[in-house]
């Protein structure tokens, strides 16, 4: 045999096995077929194996080659087809593969909720815990023990929803600062997220009720650089490292000195990089601290609150509040 | 707050630009929320430098000019000013400007011939310019910058504005003079004296006031008696009296110094009085004396039923415990907050009296609140202003009025006293650095802390300081350690992570629940939602808010599925039918005790196709109650340890009570909403999570001072040994009449069965052909295992056997097909 009648011969087998392939009607019929093609004795290939001796030294490997991807060639189809008549077998026709799977109802977090778990997140890894407190409140806890003084132009930033005399619906989450430090011994690093209330009529900005979450680390020796430092941290995680922060002069009652943080970055709104404040903070004013029972030149600390209603309409791009509170499903889905 | 840039530059002669001096503001002092240019019709003048003027062939007082004006190709320009200078720069209109604000303003520059000569463009005058009245020529630019510069940035004209977000605790900072302070601190510069200031401004000659009248109750000066009756809403009350005045309009530098501060000019006596409200944060009133009975003004609480005509058009009444200004009669003025029409400047008025006094910061608020008006005077007065202070405003103001409005001033009376300075505050240097993380020395804080009118004195590591009297908002050190770390900057302060320790307050313990019940109720295929928690309920059994937003909602909800039911209907309206809902959130009951009593829920809401449709199942069957069901009993472990027990409920809509250890924590139920037909049935779930802890942790100024661990609700799972022996099954089909509840016949077949009982499952309940009317069959699969050996088949058939002789004896039921 020549080379060029053996590797005219693998074509000829290689379109004969593959047609025989694909019509075989049975796994039995198969498993003959197997036999036929590629069995250890008579197999039509092997037969072509034992052909190459007779060739010419320098084109057994050419033919080698050849011989071997037809070898390839027929038992992939076998297996291929072995599975499609395991499947018949099995009842029903062969699988559509490019039909779709099950669905299930995928849930959601709520965007706002989004916001406030990558932020505990950030902040469990430096030490800090959950703390809560309740949404209905004394006003010394809301107002007197934060160091607002009674009848001050300061809560005038509080329009408040009341309830009874001396109670009311909390206007931020600072109140869970002073319950949290009445009760535990410091150190104390807790994160309070959770509601709070204004007297603010709905519109595309404002709601009467959203969320806000406090943070607030008491030890000894804590500085206003620890409360850089650690938030600046937590800006670098939370928007990127290379995310740029600064500090500027804020007023707060219940921290001195009290300060903002901005921190530049890109809203998406083509407008490219800017800095925008992303939440109050500063030094526990020594007043709070001695309302909740501490010894205020033992013990020092630092506050900040944050709106995750806000970051997460900016980061979501997010145009109308209302949209967090309506509840439409075609919304909430977005966040699945 | 809004600022002039040039009227701070009058106060302080800094040489900041604007856009510096706002970064420098935000920076130190408070956030610049805007910046703004007040002659942005200056913007398109550009400077250009004239290369050439020679005698223009046709005039004799034209000349033809090369102007190069920074784009490069020189332009033929004619002039008509005897002062044009080759080589020297002057501003420059280009073809397609429209003339700003001037004697040309509007008008716009075109490419034309003049004489025959072209003109492309316009070199300026100061006057076509709006920048002063020269009209000798053009105006001669002494600046090194380009040509094509804008003239806006290269020449300090064009004052900007700049609007301040003036912090609450900062009342000083109401005014130009505030913030020049400020100004003067930052940038190192000497503040000028304010009557300096207001003399350069007029233009007048100084004026020599006559001393004023002192007195602790009443004064009497210049034909005008002032008696002080209300001590406690004005400390203290200071008046001139000017005749012969001529009202009319202001000068036009005081109508512009006012508009760079947003404010409108009246008239030149009420304009000086707004002036120095602006530049000194001094309210002033103007009287017109003429009107004035018996020429007196008594300082005096207002009276029952007495009311006053105010400024504004609107006749207010007045309560005792608002502080008036009145004459020999009625009601002048009401202190602090509106004058009275009766009394005010008119056209016809010769002779006023100014008013410059303190009043009571919290009187004027309370009446003012009580009122219902916001004025620029009351804005100020109810945040402090500096009663120390009265006296330079006053003879400030004289000085002004006499300058504008002609005039002698003939009294100044005085009454009452200025509350004494603030008290010193010692600060420890060494305190300072261990707050602010950073070594500042004594003799900066001292530096920094002069700079803003505080004086010090030093002894040791201690620095006593002394706030000057309109700084009242600083009492302790931290507001020092405030100043400081302000005036140095925030950004100078280190911010590298230093070793800490973790908190040792254990994680609330709902937290975690709540982290449980999102992640099961997210995993399960529903949408979390933070609804508001107002509804509208009874006031006999639901929480009222005092000063709802809404009068259709103003209660506090009792469940979270009522929020839910509504956030349903929201999206039933919107024609959206699968609606999977929960929130985790507070609910409120009312209660004995100051406080309601506020729950931590868990809502649930099923409404729609329990999946997706799929071509394997293009009708998908929608939720029904045993979804619901199931649901709950999957939350309820992950908020509440102990066995579990579901209760059917009362009918109707309430499906299951569950219980655990046998106290209820969850509710199942069909959910009542407005539902169009095409709607599936909703489900919902109320689940207890905890109530929370309102009362007060101790009391004011004291600490429970609690340690240790807080437990938990939630046990950890524990390990059972996995069985090593077969277990046995059977099944049993059992035939009930109406009357026999599954559950009877579980606790039947369990008391029955005996310990080795594993597992007992319903797996088929039957209703139809076979059966008595009325009669089902319901199968239950049991397992049987003892863990030590394996049982013998005789054993399994034994206990089959007992279990249906006791099923037919207690309940009178049989296998069925027996």
């Amino acid at each position: 045999m020549t080379l060029a009648e053996l590797l005219s011969a693998c074509d000829d087998l290689r379109a004969a096995a593959l047609g025989d392939i694909a019509a075989v009607p049975s796994l039995e019929a198969w498993t003959e077929l197997r036999t036929h093609l590629v069995g250890r004795k008579g197999g039509r290939v092997t037969q072509l194996m034992s052909a190459l001796p007779t060739l010419a030294a320098e084109d057994r490997r050419t033919a080698g080659a050849a011989i071997n991807a037809l070898k390839d060639a027929v038992e992939g189809a076998l297996d291929a087809r072995a599975a499609a008549l395991r499947a018949a077998s099995a009842g029903g026709p062969a699988l559509d593969l490019t039909m779709p799977g099950r669905p299930a109802w995928r849930g959601s977090r709520h965007p706002v909720t989004l916001v406030i778990d990558e932020i505990t997140d950030i902040f469990r890894e430096l030490g800090f815990t959950i703390a809560l407190g309740p949404e209905a409140e004394t006003e010394w806890y809301n107002f007197g023990a934060l160091n607002f003084p009674p009848d001050h132009p300061a809560m005038d930033m509080h329009d408040t929803l009341y309830l009874a005399p001396g109670t009311l619906l909390r206007t931020h989450t600072s109140p869970v600062q002073v319950r949290t430090m009445q009760r535990w011994n410091p150190p104390i690093r807790v994160l309070a997220p959770g509601n709070v209330y204004r007297r603010d009529f709905f519109d595309a900005t404002h709601a009467p009720a959203f969320a806000q979450i406090e943070g607030l680390a008491i030890d000894e020796g804590i500085s206003f650089a620890d409360l850089k430092a650690t938030l600046t941290h937590f800006a670098k995680r939370f928007y990127g490292a290379t995310t740029r922060t600064r500090f500027g002069p804020s007023f707060f009652p219940f921290t001195e000195p009290s300060a903002q943080m901005d921190v530049e970055i890109d809203l998406g709104d083509g407008r490219g990089l800017r800095w925008v404040e992303i939440m109050g903070t500063g030094l526990v004013h020594p007043a709070v601290i001695e309302a909740a029972g501490l010894d205020s030149q033992k013990y020092s600390g630092w506050a900040f609150g944050m709106g995750p209603g806000r970051i997460a309409m900016s980061r979501y791009g997010i145009p109308d509040i209302r949209l967090l509170y309506d509840s439409d499903v075609r919304f909430l889905e977005q966040f699945a | 707050m809004l600022y002039s840039h040039d009227w701070l530059r009058t106060l302080v002669p800094h040489d900041r630009s604007a856009t510096d001096l706002a970064a420098m503001i935000g920076r130190h002092v408070a956030t610049i929320d805007a910046l703004t240019p007040l002659r942005a019709d200056l913007v398109p003048i550009v400077v250009a430098r004239v290369v050439e003027a020679g005698r223009h062939p046709n005039s004799d007082h034209l000349w033809v000019t090369k102007v190069d004006d920074g784009t490069g190709a020189l332009l033929d320009v004619v002039c008509g000013a005897p002062n044009v200078v080759a080589g020297t720069l002057y501003p420059f209109a280009r073809v397609g400007t429209v003339m700003p604000t001037g004697n040309k303003g509007g008008i716009l520059i075109e490419r034309r011939k003049i004489r025959g000569e072209w003109s492309n463009g316009m070199l300026c005058s100061a006057r076509e310019l709006g920048l002063g009245e020269d009209h000798d020529g053009i105006m001669p630019l002494e600046v090194d910058v380009p040509t094509g510069t804008p003239l806006l940035a290269a020449l300090p004209v064009g004052d900007t504005c700049l609007d301040v977000d003036v912090l609450p605790n900062r009342p000083d900072l109401f005014s130009q003079l505030g913030m020049a302070r400020e100004v003067a601190a930052l940038t190192r510069t000497r503040l000028r004296p304010l009557v300096d200031v207001v003399a350069s401004e007029c233009g007048g000659t100084p004026v020599t006031l006559p001393a004023a009248t002192r007195g602790r109750d009443a004064a009497t000066a210049g034909g005008v008696q002032v008696r002080l009756e209300d001590r406690a809403g004005c400390p203290r009350y200071m008046a001139a009296v000017v005749r012969g005045v001529t009202v009319g309009p202001s000068p036009e530098w005081l109508v512009n110094r006012l508009a760079s501060v947003g404010a409108r000019s009246i008239s030149n006596v009420v304009d000086v009085t707004n002036y120095m409200l602006h530049v000194a944060g001094q309210p002033m009133h103007a009287f017109d004396l003429a009107r004035l009975g018996q020429a007196t003004l008594v300082i005096r609480g207002a009276r029952e039923g007495e009311r006053l005509l105010a400024l504004d058009g609107v006749e207010r009444a007045l309560q005792p415990g608002m502080t008036v200004i009145a004459d020999a009669e009625r009601v002048a003025a009401i202190a602090g907050v509106i004058g009275g029409r009766d009394t005010e400047v008119t056209a016809t008025t010769t002779d006023v009296v100014l008013e410059v006094a303190a009043f009571d910061a919290r009187t004027t608020r309370r009446t003012r609140r009580a009122l219902g008006i916001q004025t620029d005077a009351a804005h100020r007065f109810e945040r402090g202003v500096d009663a120390a202070g009265t006296a330079a405003a006053l003879a400030a103001a004289a000085q002004l009025l006499v300058a504008v409005a002609g005039g002698r001033v003939e009294g100044i009376m005085d009454v009452g006293e200025a509350p004494p300075p603030p008290a010193p505050v010692p600060l420890s240097v060494t305190r300072l650095g261990r707050l602010l993380g950073d070594t500042v020395s004594a003799e900066e804080v001292a530096d920094l802390l002069r700079g803003i009118g505080f004086a010090t004195t030093r002894d040791g590591d201690t620095l006593l300081v002394q706030p000057p009297t309109w700084r009242r908002d600083v009492l302790r050190d931290a507001d020092l350690v405030e100043e400081v770390a302000r005036l140095r900057g925030y950004d100078r302060l280190p911010d590298a992570l230093t070793p800490f320790r973790p908190g040792a307050v254990p994680e609330h313990p709902f937290a975690i629940v709540v982290r449980r019940l999102q992640g099961e109720l997210v995993a399960s295929g529903l949408h979390e939602v933070r609804p508001m928690p107002f509804v509208r309920g009874d006031d006999a059994t639901h929480v009222r808010v005092a000063n709802p937003l809404a009068e259709d909602e103003p209660h506090l909800r009792h469940t979270v599925a009522e929020s839910l039911a509504r956030r349903a209907e929201y999206n039933l309206t919107r024609m959206e039918g699968n609606v999977r809902l929960f929130e985790v959130g507070s609910v409120f009951r009312k209660s004995g005790d100051r406080l309601p009593v506020e729950s931590l829920h868990a809502g649930v809401l099923l409404m729609g196709l329990r999946r997706p449709p799929h071509f394997t199942e293009p009708e998908p069957p929608a939720f029904d109650a045993w979804d619901a069901r199931a649901l709950a009993e999957r939350l309820v472990p992950l908020a509440h340890a102990g066995s579990i027990t579901a209760v059917p409920g009362s009918g109707g809509g309430d499906l299951w009570r569950l219980q655990v250890n046998g106290a209820e924590v969850a509710r199942v139920f069909r959910v009542e909403l407005d539902r169009p037909v095409w709607a599936h049935e909703a489900f919902g779930i109320e689940l207890w999570v905890g109530t929370l802890d309102s009362a007060d942790v101790a009391a004011p100024g004291t600490h429970a001072a609690a340690d240790g661990a807080r437990s938990t609700s939630v046990a950890h799972p524990t390990y059972r040994a996995l069985p090593t022996q077969p277990a046995a099954e059977f099944d049993l089909a059992l035939v009930l009449p109406p009357e026999v509840a599954a559950g009877a016949v579980e606790a039947v077949i369990r008391a029955a069965a005996g310990p080795l009982l594993e597992s007992l499952r319903l797996f088929d309940e039957y209703r139809g052909t076979g059966l008595p009317d009325g009669h089902r069959s319901v199968a239950w699969r049991l397992t049987f295992r003892d863990p030590s050996r394996t049982l013998r088949d005789k054993e399994v058939e034994g206990r089959r056997a007992k279990i249906v002789q006791t099923l037919e004896k207690e309940l009178g039921i049989r296998p069925r097909g027996s």
